[in-house]
């Protein structure tokens, strides 16, 4: 407990909690009613504020740099549209679970609720939202709510805390005390797993036949990735991963079967189609992932591992439910295995699956395509970079072809699907990782939604390699109306539209390439990753009519997977 | 099948709202809702009565005891309980009907709490299910307007204290 006697205002006393909770940065964008802390924040340099261009794009970069750093992300927006242009970043962060405390500027107490200029009831609006909201209506409150924030943000199943901070609140004067424990009386996220469950767990993998890890975003959340590695490699147990876990486990190792689901690899789904004992560890059992869950891994015994109890049976009935914390309980997993199970058969099954049906694509007319691009991404980094996709088929790709070996470098819009994460996401995991390269991966359709930021990137010099797929379509959009709707292409042809991408470049200030030539894909690599004084972009001009394979229809069981177009003439 | 479940809540701003809007939220049935003062110093009590499969329900729990500000969630229908309802039923009488609107009230227990020359409203109080049954008999004397109060629930016998992660 520190305390002083001494009365401040409240943006002072907003600081000063900042500075408790080790916060380096600050995404934000000024207005009238944050002005007294902008006033403060302009004398501060314990934190360095970065000036977006636009509030999603705060909480993009927030986010981006959360999930690059652990730590939590941070944004600052006035009251009234600055608010409401957050909604779309938190509900993001929401739905990945991911550490942010929002700061919202708000009309004073007395005006609240009178329709005042630039008032907004964000509270309200991003209440389904978030994972806690404090509204601070008296400035005693404030240290308090802000401490409570950072706590719920991080602690049990991460997620975004919004602070609404009225303007006379932060200019109202209180002593200044923050108090080092904290004491949330209806939250007590459980940690520690139950361990009869975790024996339960540990006899009945030992003794499974074909046992399968389907990992998700909690491991890397919880740092569990070398528990994981520890865990699968001493039982020679497979993996498969989520959008989301990707990185979780080394997409190198022979153990990794790489991403499931709606466009995982073909084994990994047959794995699930054929596993008798599944472990889900910080996986939630997504549609994406299940397809239609009444034959998701039908015949398996289903041992679940995670730290929202409300995730546990909410889409697939388990057997052996386990809440708590998937790092702790991975270890006490590890101590109280009764031997590893026996299953080269099943090893063996897999490997004619692989054989079966590796993933390929067309090389052969000599023409540019993204998993080509993506290949060579992963093979000139030798999976060392941190890739932050946008939303769409190069998405896909990214998680199909590009081999992670890291927690934490795989940064996509997984829950959401929201276009136009990329490019701020990239910046903000730019400002948390300096010695490893950054790479933004964007579609035509999703850069120019959020390309306002690229102006960020320059000001602050961050070496960020911005690479636009350029496909002049909304490609995932298109392939569903070429598979699923009679192959009427409305409103997803962008190709007349289109911007010259690297005048745009350009004119923010960056280096800028433009190639459709297989040849020229290593160059630009090695061009990206040789610059390092600013950001630099390369636009990949593609093959427009490239559909993602292999394919889980959406509601389709998962063994009613399309592997590859089926009637090639049919191709715009 | 309908389920109680009483809920202790801090008495904090936007609560409430949390606890409503996880019902519009998800898509759970939400019969009734009441909400008022308990015997802690800051802490509410709410009675909601829910329906749905038991997988269902098992979601209202769940996400009822991951809002920050539920200090207690319970789903009553497991255990020996005792809920009540009130009932305010106001009906227009005839000459002829006055006696045995009275004599009805009577039987159900309930108390003529206003009369004028027109008409006459009675409170009942008693199991959602006799307020409905005295619904149900009065519905064809022509019931001019009604307020419900919503179930409000205890459970008996032992008492429900503040941990909601020992249930
Ligand atoms: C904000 C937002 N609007 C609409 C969509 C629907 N949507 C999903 S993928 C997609 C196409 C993306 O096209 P592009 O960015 O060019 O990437 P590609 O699929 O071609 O790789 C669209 C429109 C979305 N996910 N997010």
């Amino acid at each position: 407990m520190s305390s002083s006697k001494k009365f401040i205002n409240g943006a002072e006393i907003f600081f000063e909690c900042l500075r408790r909770e080790n916060v380096e940065y600050i995404f934000g964008y000024p207005g009238g009613s944050t002005l007294k802390i902008y006033e403060r924040l302009y004398d501060i340099d314990f934190l360095k504020h970065i000036l977006v261009r636009h509030e999603q794009g705060a909480t993009h970069m927030a986010e981006g740099y959360a999930r690059a750093s652990g730590k939590v992300g941070v944004v600052l927006v006035t009251s009234g549209p600055g608010a409401t242009n957050t909604v779309t970043g938190i509900a993001n962060a929401y739905m990945d679970s991911s550490p942010l405390v929002v700061f919202t500027g708000q009309v004073p107490t007395n005006l609240i609720g009178n329709d005042a200029f630039q008032e907004a009831d964000i509270v309200g609006i991003t209440r389904p939202i978030t994972k806690h909201s404090f509204l601070v209506r008296d400035v005693k409150d404030l240290a308090p709510s802000i401490r409570k924030a950072f706590y719920i943000a991080q602690s049990g199943r991460p997620g975004p805390v919004l602070v609404d901070l009225p303007k006379n609140v932060i200019n109202a004067l209180c002593s200044f005390e923050y108090s080092e424990k904290i004491e949330i009386r209806g939250y007590k996220p459980t940690y520690s797993g139950h361990i009869n469950q975790i024996k339960k767990a540990a006899k009945v993998i030992s003794q499974a036949k074909r046992p399968l890890l389907y990992v998700g975003g909690g491991i890397i959340m919880s740092g569990a990735s070398q528990e994981l590695r520890s865990f699968a490699i001493e039982n020679n147990l497979p993996v498969t991963m989520t959008l989301q876990g990707l990185g979780a486990f080394p997409g190198t190792s022979e153990l990794s079967l790489g991403m499931l689901g709606m466009h995982g690899m073909y084994w990994a789904n047959q794995a699930i189609n054929h596993c008798d004992v599944l472990v889900a560890l910080g996986a939630r059992f997504d549609d994406r992932v299940t397809g239609k869950v009444e034959t998701f891994a039908k015949d398996a015994f289903k041992i679940h591992v995670d730290i929202d109890p409300s995730c546990i049976d909410k889409n697939v009935k388990v057997d052996i439910p386990i809440v708590g914390d998937v790092r702790l309980i991975l270890s006490e997993l590890r101590k109280v295995m009764p031997g590893k199970p026996d299953i080269d058969k099943w090893w063996e099954e897999i490997k004619t699956w692989q054989k079966e049906c590796p993933l390929t694509y067309d090389m052969n007319d000599g023409r540019l395509r993204t998993e080509y691009v993506i290949e060579r991404l992963s093979e000139k980094t030798r999976g060392e970079a941190i890739i932050v996709s946008d939303v769409g088929q190069h998405q896909m790709w990214v998680a199909q072809h590009y081999k992670f070996n890291h927690p934490r470098s795989h940064i996509s819009s997984g829950g959401l699907g929201t276009m136009g994460f990329s490019v701020p996401a990239s910046i903000g995991a730019a400002f948390a990782v300096k010695d490893r390269p950054i790479f933004s991966v964007s579609g035509d359709g999703g850069f120019q939604m959020n390309l306002q930021e690229l102006i960020t990137a320059n000001y602050y010099k961050l070496p960020i390699k911005f690479i636009v797929i350029n496909n002049s379509f909304l490609g995932m959009v298109r392939q569903w109306q070429e598979l699923f709707f009679d192959e009427k292409y409305s409103f997803t042809n962008l190709g007349e539209s289109n911007p010259d991408f690297v005048k745009v470049a350009e004119a923010f200030g960056l280096k800028a390439y433009s190639t459709d030539r297989p040849q020229d894909v290593d160059d630009l690599i090695d061009t990206m990753l040789d610059y390092n004084d600013g950001p630099i972009f390369v636009e990949f001009k593609v093959v427009k009519e490239d559909m993602v394979f292999p394919m889980v229809p959406s509601g389709a069981s998962i063994s009613e997977m399309i592997v590859k177009r089926l009637n090639p003439q049919r191709m715009v | 099948m309908k389920h109680t479940i009483s809920i202790l809540l801090e008495n904090r701003f936007g609560a409430f709202d949390r606890v409503a809007n996880l019902f519009s939220g998800k898509g759970f049935n939400l019969h009734s809702i009441t909400i008022g003062e308990t015997e802690i110093k800051d802490v509410m009590r709410m009675t909601i009565v829910t329906s749905g499969n038991d997988q269902i329900v098992e979601q209202v729990l769940k996400q009822l005891n991951r809002l920050v500000d539920t200090l207690k969630v319970v789903d009553l229908s497991d255990h020996a309980r005792t809920e009540r309802e009130l009932a305010l039923i106001s009906i227009n009488y005839q000459k002829g009907t006055l006696e045995e609107l009275k004599n009805i009230c009577d039987i159900f227990r309930g108390k003529v709490v206003d009369i004028n020359n027109k008409s006459i409203m009675m409170e009942i109080t008693g199991p959602p299910a006799k307020i409905n049954a005295a619904v149900n008999v009065l519905m064809p004397f022509g019931i001019k307007e009604m307020a419900r109060t919503g179930t409000v629930a205890l459970k008996r016998g032992e008492q429900i204290n503040i941990q909601k992660n020992e249930v």
